[in-house]
């Protein structure tokens, strides 16, 4: 994993996503999710080209159940964008590099 | 312009894969169009993307996860030299040669690949339901993918619909998880394998509706439950899920070709003479031109006979 990208978990969440300068993509994921691991480079590639403007970070869905139920992900991958600590857009399900960007593009 | 391909591969399940294996180790420097990720078995990898166990794979005497064969597929294809493009043919022309292929939306006059020969191994997709609150509802409690959402539904009452293998396999599946599962089918009895019935029958947690079309999936915000009717009696009835899962079947990938390439009724490309087609050097393996068979080894098969048959075919037309 890039070093952009970072590991957030139930006791880390809050307080990361509300004090971050720019929107945080949230990626919810798990270990035997197979459409998760195929966007995994996607999301790495993003973070490299969009640094400054949003940052990418993941949360392990197995091992933050309280995260996880607080915003109903009943699907992964889930990406939630967060602004301010609020979620502002949801995207559920894996997605190619050009269509993820574009529905990313206010944000942008 | 774009460069010159010996051979071009659509699609990376295992025929594709398998095909690029053959293809590189031929020393013909395949491209693979792998396709994008979704969370529909139309991705990278293909349907065994979505599975668990494989059990019936020769040489995997415990079984492999899908996801985890698929993966060395890929490496192995990898390392005799294949290359890999994450995108999907969006449009091709296949009126002449070099064949052109266009990865994108703007199907600007500039192909982004052409090749010499073609092979084409883009699979089947899973069908919907289409019916009302199914597009609301993906990824709020329904699902095309047990193995990515079974975590979800812990001691809850879900559903499958469909009676092939592949409900029989995500109903067992999910029973690790929900309390009860519910495999509405809309015949009397399953289409499954004998084995992967066995194992149903056997399953305390599986429940049976027989004879049951789904109308409608209910939910608010998130799915709450199903609306159905019963073939035989005409009957309606509600019934509470927190969860459907969708495994009706599938449909092949075969529409880019629309009108260049045979298919049957179905949409399934048709072959000639081994993997071959109406058009002279474009070949095609795997599901989107079998009906019939449909595992993983029959796709792998057909896709080293595709990557023979575009070799024998490149070296009769001087450029092998």
């Amino acid at each position: 994993m890039s070093e952009g990208i970072a590991t957030l978990s139930d006791a880390t969440f809050d307080e990361h996503v509300k004090s971050a300068d720019t929107p945080v993509l949230v990626d919810f994921w798990a270990e035997w999710c197979g459409p998760c691991k195929m966007i995994a480079p996607i999301l790495e590639e993003i973070s490299g080209e969009q640094q400054g403007k949003i940052e990418i970070a993941k949360l392990n869905i197995d091992e933050n159940l309280d995260i996880t139920r607080r915003y109903e992900v009943m699907s992964i991958p889930t990406m939630i964008l967060f602004k301010d600590g609020e979620p502002q857009l949801r995207v559920v399900g894996a997605r190619g590099k050009a269509q993820l960007l574009q529905e990313l593009q206010e944000y942008l | 312009m774009p460069d010159i391909h010996d051979v071009v591969i659509l699609g990376s399940g295992p025929a594709g894969l398998t095909a690029a294996i053959y293809t590189a180790r031929a020393n013909l420097k395949p491209v693979v169009v792998e396709g994008e990720p979704s969370s529909t078995s139309d991705q990278p990898g293909g349907q065994l993307m979505l599975t668990t166990d494989v059990e019936n794979y020769p040489g995997f005497v415990d079984g492999i996860m899908g996801p985890e064969l698929m993966e060395r597929f890929r490496d192995q294809a990898a390392r005799f030299g294949a290359t890999f493009v994450t995108r999907k043919a969006t449009q091709v022309d296949l009126s002449s040669r070099p064949f052109r292929i266009w990865t994108d939306a703007a199907h600007d006059a500039d192909a982004d690949l052409e090749a010499r020969a073609l092979i084409v191994s883009t699979g089947a997709r899973s069908l919907m339901l289409n019916v009302p609150g199914e597009s609301r509802l993906l990824g709020h409690g329904l699902s095309t993918c047990a193995t990515c959402d079974g975590f979800f539904f812990r001691e809850q009452d879900i559903a499958v619909v469909g009676g092939g293998d592949s409900a029989i396999e995500e109903a067992i599946f999910l029973t690790r998880f929900a309390r009860t599962v519910t495999l509405i089918h809309r015949r009397k009895e399953l289409r499954a394998s004998k084995i992967m019935q066995d194992r149903a029958f056997a399953n305390e947690k599986i429940v049976f509706r027989w004879d049951t079309v789904v109308n409608e999936v209910v939910g608010d915000t998130k799915v709450s439950g199903l609306s159905v009717t019963n073939t035989i009696t005409g009957e309606e009835d509600k019934l509470a899920f927190s969860g459907v899962f969708v495994a009706i079947g599938h449909v092949p990938n075969s529409g880019v070709f629309d009108g260049q390439l045979d298919v049957d009724e179905a949409g399934y490309i048709r072959t000639t003479e081994g993997s071959r087609t109406n058009v002279e050097g474009v070949f095609v393996c795997g599901d989107v031109q079998d009906h019939i068979y449909r595992q993983a080894i029959t796709a792998a098969g057909s896709g080293c006979m595709a990557a023979i048959d575009a070799e024998r075919w490149l070296e009769a037309a001087g450029h092998g």
